[in-house]
């Protein structure tokens, strides 16, 4: 049966969500910012909320609740507080999530439990390379066997929290077969050089590093998913769901920021929403988020149905690249010369909004 | 309730047969009848007529007899109705096969509408009938524009005024641009719903909806309009001189005929709410028709749109057809988000708006895509590419043009009143 109705369990987490954008993330997403730093105690707050931890199996203490539906929505009203604190709370189900889906029963129980703890565990994953193009289906960076071990060998890009996490889970394709696999990655292992921060135009709160890998060895047992490996197309399928959800999320917070100035901001005498050139440009940012946001719901729907969603996810994906930087930059045009001021998020929310169709690899549902 | 796109098997299976009357008998007949325009898409209504026939009488029969089930308000709640649903997957399989022949069919359409949104029960039995009986097919048609009225319906000319003596309504103007206008009251024993004023001074709330029947004294079908698309739709104008209906075929309750409010008004905009969204699915109709066809050209050709490459290793061509792929189904949800509230009774102004806004433009440029990557052929009147360009662009005017419907959905976000963004 059609429904556009979240469940009530999910509206619940929505609306806790929601409480958490506005009154910690967007208190803080300026000066975090500025600063370059998210507050310790908001993250905290965020991994609180208790995504990461639900969806890790009951089996090991969790609620075996990894729910695609349930992960846009949270990821929509996420990013509706700030991006960078988003992914920032997020970071580690690009390491556990996998795990969940795909880890051996070894993998799980050991890796697993960390992520029940009170306070977020820092871990990561590193797919995204530097370069001009980036093609997830040709990843550069390589995993050979030598001696009964892996070796990889290659460079990745924007890795969230790679200084702080205990484990890193490295994409890679095989140099011989060219299957590509994740690979549990202890960050002490001799190899992995992790350089200082990345400076992008956007996410500041969000540290994110380069990484070389220089004949890392992996033993075989920290492939991730073990002989059998893991699903990598269907993790870029749920990589594609995320970052649309996550764009609606910016998108939002920028449409209503703009609507609600444009309501209040008087020239000659009358609120300039009253002008059709304002007014019919938020028609337009209103009618483009909903259509991507339906999108991003209908693929993770298929998804939770275990079917195949690729071409869902995929054009949920390219729509929302489009969406977040048409809505971000009208959001700033709307505020006129205050949009250009750093004071006011509008231009945030545009230098994070342009991102979108570079961030493979930073989020996950 | 949880978010679910499960459209259910019978309405899936609905759409299969409507699939096959798509392909016997509007998509062979779909360049004649452009060609030819005015000439009837007889084998289309010939098979229409006997369906809905019994889904009209079907209709009318459990209005007269409300079955216990729905007349208990528990049961009401738990039973979500389907019916808006499957006429958006109807309408845009139809429209799929030829946008112009689904116009035709025969069937009290807009008109019919009205009268269920205001008409009383009396008038629901008494004027809907004739579309529920008989062996030659009957129209319904919605007359509302008028040659110096279009978007601003409000400053309509056509008038009514109350004859105490004969107790008739005369109506007097011109109304163009009536789909199936002359169908319903020159070739089949059809019915117009006419919206005229009974008092100018009092702007919209002067204006009503009346009945008119075929047949009546007065009423003539002025220009038959030649059209850029939908060319297999009848649009013709009427012009009314002191043509008499008689008092109770002005439409809706008392209290609405009475009103010194713009209930009537409202009425009509109402209808639009829940008409919206089928264009919006013819829309996505003619849509997919182009897209498919394009798809299947271009593989022909040797150029397959993947799912799974990045912007960069894209070409022109499959980004574009990647581009109108993605606003299609923005624009598919959106319209079934829309018909989904109706099912669910709840108000659906803004997103049947949104649904109709988002589906023109998508199909339209789909359509206008298709012309200009397939070439020669594309532009050739050989192929149909260049007709669903012709057939796309009426979702975007008719129904609220794309301008009118953005004033709408701006409004909506806006908390505006029409005094406050017009």
């Amino acid at each position: 049966m059609v429904s556009f109705t979240p469940t009530e369990d999910q509206q619940l987490l929505v609306d806790t969500i929601n409480r958490y954008a506005l009154n910690d993330i967007r208190k803080i997403a300026h000066e975090a910012d500025e600063s370059g730093e998210a507050p310790l105690n908001v993250v905290k707050t965020g991994w609180q909320i208790g995504l990461v931890p639900s969806a890790v199996p009951a089996e090991l203490g969790g609620f075996g609740e990894l729910s695609a539906i349930t992960g846009v929505l949270a990821a929509e009203e996420l990013a509706f507080g700030d991006l960078a604190v988003a992914l920032h709370v997020l970071t580690p189900a690009l390491f556990a999530y996998p795990v969940i889906l795909y880890g051996t029963a070894e993998q799980r129980e050991t890796l697993l439990p960390a992520f029940l703890e009170e306070t977020p565990t820092p871990a990561t994953a590193a797919l995204l390379e530097p370069g001009v193009f980036f093609d997830p289906r040709d990843l550069k960076t390589t995993a050979a066997r030598r001696d009964g071990r892996i070796i990889l060998n290659g460079a990745k890009a924007y890795v969230p929290l790679a200084a702080e996490s205990q484990h890193m889970l490295v994409y890679a394709r095989d140099s011989e077969s060219g299957r590509v696999d994740g690979y549990i990655v202890a960050r002490d292992t001799a190899g992995v050089q992790i350089e200082k921060r990345e400076q992008l135009m956007g996410l500041h709160a969000l540290p994110t590093y380069r990484v070389h890998f220089n004949d890392v060895a992996v033993e075989p047992d920290m492939v991730l998913g073990g002989a059998v490996g893991c699903d990598y197309e269907a993790l870029l399928v749920r990589g594609n769901v995320a970052l649309a959800a996550l764009a609606v999320g910016v998108a939002r917070a920028s449409f209503e920021y703009a609507r609600d100035y444009a309501k209040q901001r008087v020239q000659f005498n009358k609120p300039i929403a009253q002008n059709q050139s304002i007014a019919f440009l938020l028609a337009d940012m209103a009618l483009e988020i909903d259509g991507v946001r339906l999108m991003a719901w209908e693929a993770a729907w298929k998804l939770d149905k275990g079917e195949d969603a690729t071409q869902e996810a995929y054009l949920a994906r390219q729509a929302a690249n489009k969406m977040a930087l048409f809505v971000t930059d009208g959001g700033l045009q709307v505020l006129g010369g205050y949009g250009f001021i750093r004071e006011y998020p509008a231009e945030r929310w545009l230098r994070n909004g342009r991102g979108f169709p570079t961030f493979d690899g930073l989020a996950l549902i | 309730m949880a978010i679910d796109f499960t459209v259910p098997d019978n309405v899936i299976m609905q759409a299969q047969m409507v699939k096959f009357i798509a392909e016997t008998t509007m998509r062979p007949y779909a360049r004649q009848l452009d060609e030819n325009e005015h000439e009837r898409p007889t084998a289309f209504v010939e098979q229409m007529w006997p369906i809905l026939k019994e889904q009209q009488r079907a209709s009318l029969e459990r209005l007269e007899k409300p079955s216990s089930s729905e007349s208990g308000d528990g049961e009401k709640k738990k039973k979500v109705s389907t019916q808006y649903l499957r006429l958006m997957v109807m309408v845009e399989m139809m429209a799929w096969g030829d946008a112009g022949i689904y116009l035709c069919l025969p069937a009290a359409a807009l008109g019919g509408a009205a009268i269920e949104a205001v008409g009383t029960k009396e008038q629901k039995i008494r004027l809907l009938s004739r579309f529920a009986e008989g062996e030659q097919p009957v129209w319904g048609a919605m007359a509302i524009t008028e040659p110096g009225a279009g978007s601003d319906n409000s400053a309509m000319a056509t008038t009514a005024e109350f004859d105490e003596e004969t107790n008739e309504w005369v109506l007097n103007g011109e109304k163009i641009f009536i789909t199936s206008g002359k169908l319903a009251l020159e070739e089949s024993n059809g019915l117009v719903i006419v919206w005229a004023t009974v008092n100018k001074a009092a702007g919209r709330a002067g204006i009503k909806p009346f009945v008119v029947e075929a047949g009546t004294p007065g009423v003539s079908i002025g220009k038959v309009e030649i059209k850029h698309g939908i060319r297999a739709s009848d649009t013709a104008a009427i012009v009314f001189n002191n043509a008499r209906i008689p008092a109770d075929n002005i439409l809706g309750s008392p209290e609405v005929q009475a009103s010194k409010e713009d209930k009537g008004f409202k009425g009509a905009m109402a209808t639009f709410d829940a008409s919206r969204p089928l264009v919006a699915a013819s829309a996505l109709g003619v849509g997919r028709a182009a897209l498919e066809f394009l798809k299947e050209k271009l593989a022909e050709n040797g150029i397959d749109i993947p799912y799974n490459q990045p912007y960069h290793k894209l070409t022109a061509i499959q980004r574009d057809v990647l581009e109108a792929e993605a606003a299609m189904k923005a624009a598919h949800l959106l319209t079934l988000r829309s018909v989904a509230m109706l099912d669910e009774g709840l108000h659906n102004s803004l997103e049947a708006s949104m649904a109709k806004v988002k589906a023109g433009r998508a199909s339209t440029f789909a359509a206008q895509k298709a012309v200009e990557l397939l070439g020669a052929m594309g532009y050739s009147r050989e192929w149909l590419a260049e007709k669903w360009m012709r057939d796309s662009k009426i979702a975007m005017i008719y129904e609220g043009t794309d301008q009118i419907n953005t004033l709408i959905i701006a409004r909506r976000i806006l908390g505006y009143t029409r005094h406050e963004l017009s």
